[in-house]
């Protein structure tokens, strides 16, 4: 009696056939048995029944093609029903196939590993405290990186010589003067909304002409410098990390460290130095477009004259307004310079990395720009300017 | 190896690359046997990876004709090229594997793409090949990062076998291994191609991978290929070829 397992399709298909002979059991193999089948076959393998038998014999003689795949299932099999104290034998293995058969039975000794993710709640805790804890060292770290650049740039400052100033003049015209296009537009246009929005408020009350004071204040004490900020984290920070994660990569900073030169000295410092006098710069040429862009908006929409406008201005503004915001622009650099190298000195030597650790940089040095403001505005509230 | 009928599974004819204004292939022709292991060989920079690249279709030749399994590469697109690459397994020089992903997982990338098999199966795929290659099983749930050079190695080829390919590109297999690692490769190498009766077209700068794994040797020096079995190279008059052959000519070839 004949059972046929499988449904034969008559050009690539791969099936057996299973044949009772008292206590024994004979499989016959047909067809390729390859990848294409294994899906199938793997299923069918599974449900073979030897019921009431002693003995099997796996029957290669009429097998087409055979790959990795389809020896493995065999093999799979037949340690199965061996495991089940039943007596295997091979029968007519094609001479072709035989190194084949040999090599899959030879390399795969030990059961597969069992490959078991963990459920959900497990890795879902797992990862809030990972992550806490990454949090905590983060910190930490960037703490010693910033006594370590701190120190190296108190050296540096007592041996002025070896301050590399092609570098810190290269960094100052890539993070500064090349960022003045999409600076200026930006503050250019936040000025004109600003200007819009604060006069069709203060009309209800009659006091369109006090949009000239909103504008003064809000642009020069906060917005120019975090505009500033903000612009310079996307543009420079992730910059520096990409540059200096992509080094690492390469192992030049390795290189650089077994030629004796000092990584922070030769790589963080010139960009330190160079975006903390560019950050200021740059925050007095967005306040001077932002309040360009507040004058010809309330021009328009106020008809407040250039010379009406300037004349309120000045009157808006106190002694420190205008170095409320400035102040702040070299701190703010720090922290974006500061981050950005940090992260790119943390890449490690594979693909996700730089991607992973740019797009911290930004995010944490944005976070930390913000932390910093708002820790200047209850200093300038005690000091009362 | 040559097994009587000399049927042809890559032929290149009258191949142009230029890369930058330079020519680094002149109307070269290539047949490559079913069932034997190519070796190519050169100088750094005489395009011996950009013939790789351009055979398998990740460079486009200014002229001339690819036919990979008897189809013409470069007209190919679309599902017949996914079927056509289904047939082929690539091995990078630094194994090019995911780092996002384990060893397992890499493995089993091709298979998700062109197959439909549930997960334990895939699993059990992944153990074999780790198995055929010569990994430890624990090296399934590592991170590329995790291996050495000459694992990550094994673990690329593992990759490019996971579909049984039919044809095995392989771009320095040896490059940067240790000489035993590199012998072990060799060996791996020659002891799948029989088993599974592979097709292996291996660009490699090392002597003895050659004489250990190769069947025949295309040498690609002014831009045109020699191509002859080792015996039959070291007798060739190219200076290049002479030089590059001299120690094999001086330790190991006996009928010379």
């Amino acid at each position: 009696m004949a059972i046929s397992i499988t449904q034969p399709r008559p050009d690539t298909a791969a099936w057996f056939d299973t044949r009772r002979e008292g206590g024994s059991i004979r499989v016959s193999l047909h067809g390729n048995w390859v990848l294409a089948e294994a899906r199938r076959l793997d299923l069918a393998l599974r449900t073979v029944s030897t019921e009431g038998c002693r003995e099997v014999v796996i029957d290669y003689g009429a097998l087409g093609r055979l790959d990795t795949t389809g020896a493995w299932l065999l093999l799979r099999t037949r340690r199965a029903l061996e495991g089940q104290h039943l007596s295997v034998t091979v029968a007519n293995v094609p001479e072709a196939l035989r190194p084949l058969v040999e090599t899959i039975e030879h390399e795969c000794q030990g059961a597969p590993v069992e490959i078991r993710p963990p459920d959900n709640l497990t890795l879902f805790l797992e990862r809030i405290g990972r992550n806490v804890v990454e949090m905590g060292r983060w910190g930490l770290d960037l703490l010693e990186f910033f006594g370590r650049v701190a120190y190296d740039a108190v050296a540096t400052i007592l041996r002025p010589r070896r301050l590399r100033v092609a570098a810190l003049v290269h960094q100052i015209e890539e993070t500064g003067l090349n960022a003045l296009p999409i600076l200026g537009l930006l503050s250019f246009l936040i000025g004109v909304v600003f200007a819009f929005q604060g006069a069709d408020q203060l009309r209800r009350f009659g006091a369109e002409v006090f949009t000239v004071n909103l504008l003064a204040v809000s642009i020069l004490r906060e917005i120019g410098g975090l505009m500033a900020a903000i612009i310079v984290a996307g543009r420079s920070g992730s910059a520096f990390t990409a540059q200096i994660g992509t080094m690492k990569v390469n192992e030049e900073i390795d290189a650089l460290e077994t030629l004796g030169m000092n990584t922070v000295e030769v790589l963080v410092l010139p960009r330190v130095v160079g975006l903390v006098v560019a950050l200021p710069l740059l925050t007095f040429y967005a306040n001077v477009m932002g309040l360009t862009g507040g004058a010809i908006m309330s021009y328009f929409d106020l008809g407040i004259t250039i010379p009406a406008f300037l004349r309120q201005l000045q009157g808006a503004l106190s002694d420190w307004t205008f170095w409320v915001g400035i102040i702040k622009a070299p701190v703010f650099a720090f922290i974006i310079a500061l981050v950005g190298c940090f992260e790119g000195l943390r890449v490690e030597r594979n693909a996700g990395s730089v991607g992973r650790m740019t797009t911290q940089s930004v995010v944490a040095s944005i976070f930390l720009v913000i932390i910093a403001d708002a820790m200047f505005s209850v200093m300038f509230d005690l000091l009362d300017i | 190896m040559s097994a009587g009928a000399a049927e042809i599974v890559i032929r290149v004819e009258g191949l142009v690359t230029r890369l930058g204004g330079q020519v680094l292939h002149d109307h070269i022709d290539l047949d490559v046997r079913r069932g034997e292991v190519l070796g190519v060989v050169g100088g750094s920079g005489a395009g011996k990876s950009v013939l790789l690249r351009t055979i398998v279709g990740l460079a486009r030749p200014q002229a001339g004709r690819i036919e990979v399994l008897g189809q013409d590469m470069t007209r190919l697109a679309g599902d017949a090229l996914r079927l056509l690459q289904a047939r082929w397994g690539v091995l990078f020089q630094d194994g090019a594997l995911f780092s996002g992903q384990t060893v397992a997982q890499n493995i089993q990338v091709p298979l998700r793409e062109h197959t439909d098999l549930p997960q334990r199966l895939m699993d059990e795929i992944a153990a074999v090949k780790l198995g055929l290659v010569g990994l430890p099983q624990d090296a399934a749930q590592k991170y590329p990062s995790e291996l050495s050079g000459g694992m990550r190695k094994r673990a690329g080829l593992a990759r490019a076998l996971a579909l049984d390919p039919e044809i095995l590109f392989l771009d320095e297999p040896t490059a940067g291994l240790d000489p035993i690692s590199a012998n072990q490769f060799d060996e791996l190498v020659r002891d799948l191609q029989q088993s599974l009766k592979l097709t292996a077209f291996m660009v490699t700068h090392d002597l003895d991978t050659l004489r250990a794994t190769t069947d025949r040797i295309a040498v690609l020096v002014d831009r045109t290929l020699h191509v002859g079995t080792m015996a039959e190279l070291v007798h060739d008059p190219h200076p290049w070829i002479h030089e590059y052959f001299a120690g094999v000519r001086a330790r190991a070839v006996p009928d010379s």
